[in-house]
Order: C-alpha cells, then sequence, then structure tokens
C-alpha cells in the first residue's frame, strides 16, 4: 500500500468513529445531546492530536523511539497543583470548583516551570539527556509531594483528587475548549517555522549540524513548543501517560518513513481514532464504568513493555 | 583557507586542544595523526562547529566559524564523523539526498537530483541506491555516507577516522575517491586517520598532534621520518621506501 491510501484509510477512519459517536443512539433531545457530544468529540480530537504531535517532535529531537514528553516532569506538576490546591484550601474552594481558574492556573504553572528548566539548563551547553534527567527529578519530586499530601488527606478529598489524577473528556469546558484551540492554533503556527529542519533533526546532532540548522536555536523553540501544547493538553483534560508512545509507534509501524510531513498528518488520525474509538467503546458498551485513560495507560502500558522488550532482542 | 589560531579546548582542568595554530593549505589532502587522546578528533570538531572551543579562533575564508550563519557554512564545510549511526531507516539515495538540504530544504529541484544522481555514481553505489543502509556493509555504508558528502558540494571536507572499521581493499578503495576528490574537483580534505601508512601515502601534508600540541606539521616526507614519528608515538619506527611510497614498519 502506498502512503496515499494508507493515509485515505487513516482520514476515513477517523471520520468514521466520529460519525459513530456523534450518530449512533441519537434518540430524544437530539439537538442538546449532539451538542454535548460535539463539545466532547472536539475535546477529544483536539488532546489526541496535540499529544501525537508534541510526542513525534519530542522523539525526533531525542532521537529516541520510547520517551514521551511527560519525562519533562509536566504530568507531575499538574497532579502537584491539583493536589496543592484540595490539600490547603479544600475541595469547596472556588480555584478548585471553578474550571476556568484551575485551567489558567495550571497552564501558566507549568509553562513558567518549563520555561524556567528550559532557561536553566540551555544556558549551560544544550545536553538534551541532562534536560530530561532533571526534568525526570523534578516529576518524581513532584509525585512524592502529591502522594504526601494525598495520605493527609479527608478521604472524601482525596476521591476528588484522584479523579483529576486521569484524564476525563465527560466536563470539558466549552469556552475553555476554544481558547485551547487558540493557543495551540498559535503554537501549531509557530511549529511551521521548523517542520522542515525535524527530517534532519531525526539524523541526530552532528548530522543535522553539517547540514547547517542551528541546532541549539531550533530544539530549545521545538522543546518551548512541545512544553506548551502538554501543557495545554494536561489542563484541559487531565494527564493521559502512554497514549503519545502509542499512537506516535503505531505511525512509524505502519508508514515506515522518516518523512515528518507524512509522520505528522499520520499520527494525528491514529490518535483520533484510538480515542474517539475507544471512548465509544466506553461510553456504549462499558457504560462508563471506567475511564478512557484507564484503558488507554493498560494497552499503552503493555506496549510499551513490548517496545522494550524488542529493542532489548536487537542488542 | 582554513586558518587556526591559538586554538584551546579545555575539558575541565585539561587542555584536550592547547593552543593549537595551523593554516591548512586549499586544494590539498591534510591528514592529523597522533596516538589517541592527542586531540584530533576535538580539533577536527571545532573547526567544524559541532564543539565549542574556549579560546582561539577558527577563520573559515576569513570568517570565524562560530559567528558565520550556519546554513551558508554548510554550503562550504561538511563533517562526517566516526559513529554515524542513524536511528531512522534510509535507503542510500535518501541519505544522500540529505547532503542536499542546505541548498533546497528538504524540497528537492532538478539541479538536486542531479547532484545527488552524480553523488551515487561517484561513489559507485548505483546498484544499490533503493537498499536501506541498515542492509549494507560497513564499507559500503561508508561510501554512502561520503557520497551524502559530496552531494553536500562543499569546498571543504572534514572526516573523522572515515578508515575506522574498514578492511584493506575498503580503505584504499575510500582513500582514492579522496584523492580524486581533492585532484579533480579540488576540494580542501581534512581527515584524521590511525593508520600512518595511509596518511604517508595519500595526504598532502601531515599534522602530528600529542597531547593536544602540534609536534610538528609539514608536507609529508617532512613528518614520516623516524625522528618525528618517535616524538609522536613514542615508538621507534623504521621507514622503507617502497615503490616511491614511504612505508612506517611498526609491527615490531
Amino acid at each position: 500500500m502506498s502512503h496515499k491510501t494508507k493515509m485515505t484509510l487513516l482520514a476515513i477512519g477517523s471520520v468514521v468513529a466520529i460519525g459513530l459517536f456523534l450518530f449512533i443512539g441519537l434518540t430524544g433531545n437530539w439537538q442538546y445531546i449532539l451538542e454535548r457530544r460535539f463539545t466532547r468529540i472536539v475535546a477529544i480530537a483536539v488532546t489526541g492530536a496535540v499529544i501525537a504531535i508534541a510526542t513525534i517532535i519530542f522523539q525526533t529531537i531525542t532521537n529516541n523511539r520510547i520517551l514521551t514528553p511527560s519525562l519533562i516532569g509536566l504530568d507531575a506538576l499538574y497532579q502537584l497543583i491539583q493536589t496543592f490546591i484540595i490539600f490547603f484550601y479544600g475541595s469547596t474552594n472556588l480555584s478548585a470548583t471553578n474550571q476556568t481558574i484551575n485551567f489558567f492556573l495550571s497552564i501558566g504553572l507549568m509553562i513558567v516551570f518549563a520555561l524556567i528548566l528550559f532557561k536553566l539548563l540551555f544556558k549551560r551547553g544544550n545536553n538534551i539527556y541532562f534536560l530530561l534527567l532533571i526534568g525526570l527529578i523534578f516529576g518524581t519530586f513532584f509525585q512524592s509531594l502529591s502522594t504526601f499530601m494525598q495520605v493527609l488527606i479527608d478521604p472524601n478529598e482525596f476521591l476528588i483528587v484522584q479523579n483529576r489524577m486521569f484524564a476525563s473528556f465527560n466536563n470539558v469546558q466549552t469556552d475553555l475548549l476554544y481558547i485551547a484551540i487558540g493557543i495551540i492554533l498559535i503554537t501549531l503556527l509557530y511549529l511551521l517555522k521548523f517542520t522542515r529542519y525535524l527530517d534532519v533533526l531525526s539524523l541526530g546532532k552532528s548530522h543535522a549540524v553539517n547540514l547547517g540548522v542551528d541546532y541549539n536555536r531550533v530544539v530549545q523553540q521545538l522543546m518551548v513548543i512541545v512544553a506548551i501544547l502538554m501543557a495545554v493538553a494536561t489542563a484541559l483534560v487531565g494527564p493521559i501517560m502512554f497514549l503519545g508512545i502509542l499512537v506516535v509507534n503505531v505511525t512509524y509501524e505502519m508508514f515506515k518513513t522518516y518523512k515528518h510531513s507524512v509522520l505528522i498528518l499520520a499520527t494525528v488520525f491514529v490518535s483520533i481514532i484510538a480515542l474517539v474509538g475507544g471512548q465509544f467503546i466506553i461510553d456504549r458498551m462499558f457504560n462508563f464504568s471506567t475511564t478512557l485513560s484507564v484503558v488507554i495507560n493498560l494497552v499503552g502500558g503493555v506496549y510499551f513493555l513490548y517496545l522494550i522488550l524488542k529493542e532489548n532482542r536487537t542488542w | 583557507m582554513v586558518k587556526i589560531n591559538d586554538v584551546t579546548k579545555l575539558y575541565g582542568d585539561t587542555a584536550v586542544v592547547d593552543h593549537v595554530s595551523m593554516t591548512i593549505p586549499k586544494g590539498k589532502i591534510t591528514s592529523f595523526i597522533g596516538p589517541n587522546g592527542a586531540g584530533k578528533s576535538t580539533l577536527l570538531s571545532i573547526v567544524s562547529r559541532l564543539i565549542a572551543k574556549d579560546e582561539g579562533e577558527v577563520l573559515i575564508d576569513g570568517e570565524e566559524v562560530s559567528m558565520t550563519n550556519n546554513k551558508d557554512l554548510a554550503k562550504k564545510l561538511s563533517i562526517l564523523k566516526q559513529a554515524n549511526d542513524i536511528n531512522v531507516r534510509l535507503t542510500v539515495r535518501q541519505l544522500v539526498s540529505f547532503g542536499r538540504f542546505p541548498y533546497s530544504q528538504g524540497r528537492l529541484t532538478d539541479i538536486d537530483k542531479k547532484m545527488i544522481d552524480s553523488s551515487i555514481h561517484y561513489m559507485e553505489l548505483e546498484t544499490m541506491e533503493n537498499k536501506f543502509l541498515d542492509q549494507l556493509s560497513g564499507g559500503q555504508k561508508q561510501r554512502a555516507y561520503i557520497a551524502m558528502v559530496i552531494a553536500q558540494d562543499t569546498e571543504y571536507i572534514l572526516l573523522d577516522e572515515p578508515l575506522n572499521n574498514l578492511d584493506m581493499k575498503h580503505s584504499v578503495q575510500i582513500m582514492k575517491v579522496l584523492r580524486r576528490l581533492a585532484d579533480e574537483l579540488g576540494k580542501t580534505i581534512v581527515i584524521v586517520l590511525h593508520d600512518v601508512n595511509f596518511a604517508s601515502v595519500y595526504s598532502d601534508y601531515i599534522v602530528a598532534l600529542r597531547d593536544g600540541k602540534v609536534i610538528k606539521k609539514g608536507p609529508t616526507e617532512e613528518i614520516i621520518r623516524n625522528g618525528v614519528l618517535k616524538e609522536v608515538y613514542d615508538m621507534d619506527i623504521k621507514i622503507q621506501d617502497i615503490d616511491q611510497c614511504r612505508i612506517c614498519l611498526y609491527f615490531s
């Protein structure tokens, strides 16, 4: 199959998945239902696309197919913010209940954290692995702090915290969604400036420099883009850990190519199919008895183990 | 012309390249020789801006390397490192096409395609241009990388141990290609070599380094001498003329 046929199939698959999700079982007050479903489907599609794009860029920068951008520690920071708010102000406090405040607070803190981290580390040379190591340490630190606070709070409050630790598309607010889309579109426009460098970056640092890429500047800008995309997606629906790795690697397997023009578009479709299809199954077949991110993390985790074992064998 | 002025690179307190100055002549092959840890590869990486230097300046056609626009420099100077493991799966042709990136920024024109064809032809890779790199032998792979450098069409070509892990036949083949690049196309080639005999037979100039310092530099016949090599390698090396080549016997 050529790339074009595969891409067309993926596009059709995405449309079918979205169609199924929107129109199956549409009874009663259909206008209301459709409107609700529409908001959810947009949230799902946007988050899926954004996470997939961020993961592909991140893996290209690091030249590693089993890393995810959550290594920078943003997911853990988000969990810490949520726990912190409920620990100190209680679940009835405005910043805990009001989604808008919570959204901007989370986004702001995550981006500020990422920028400070990058600023500090890029000043002393540009070692991307050192950055990941520091990110990992911060992530663990944030997680430990969260756990510490979680064991101290009231069990009822803990349930609320726990709810927020998994991504959920069920109660995304429409106005926040549009703000998020706005931020994402601006970021993606900025990304367009750098897309032609992505293919070359995947050859590794010395080849990229040799071929005239201003490596340090380009990598820094791309990392900022990744951080913003991840922050927006996480603040909107919560952390989805393995989605990126899962869909991006499925895309690599399907399209055995290095061309990012193909990869990025394809991974967006794969991501939409995975998320929308998954959500459809959970809604209609499991009657909401579990959340999508639990399933994604399960499937993704298993796939991740498979990847590690596969890599292991090739050595 | 490449001019290196008083360049120093420190790792912690140790200078791996210690106040090195030299001028690399145009259109010739210059070899860097010296024992492990002499700073040959580091110096090459500094000249090609892969590593930042701590002191001194590297001028290429009168312009400081670290200040030059990256895109322009990539049309003038290319570098091939010794470890070239690429994580992506590429065919020979795709790899060589990357050599045109400084000109095309990813969108290949007809001129680019012609250059790619002629580089593949130059390295005699036509029969395997659609094979994946991981299906090739070490020698074929090295030729593919050199084809990419040729496609980049730069005046200066820097190669870091291009003969690493190659057998005699492939080493000779690659050195002959480099010789042709210098003689026919007038390229300036700087190359790090471990085998003194390859340096002796194929290069015009040799720079002998040890402990980050230049021990001696000059035309090949001035360097391939018992006294100089003793100072560089700390070994008594017998030198004999065989078929007009100065061959070093360092095996016993």
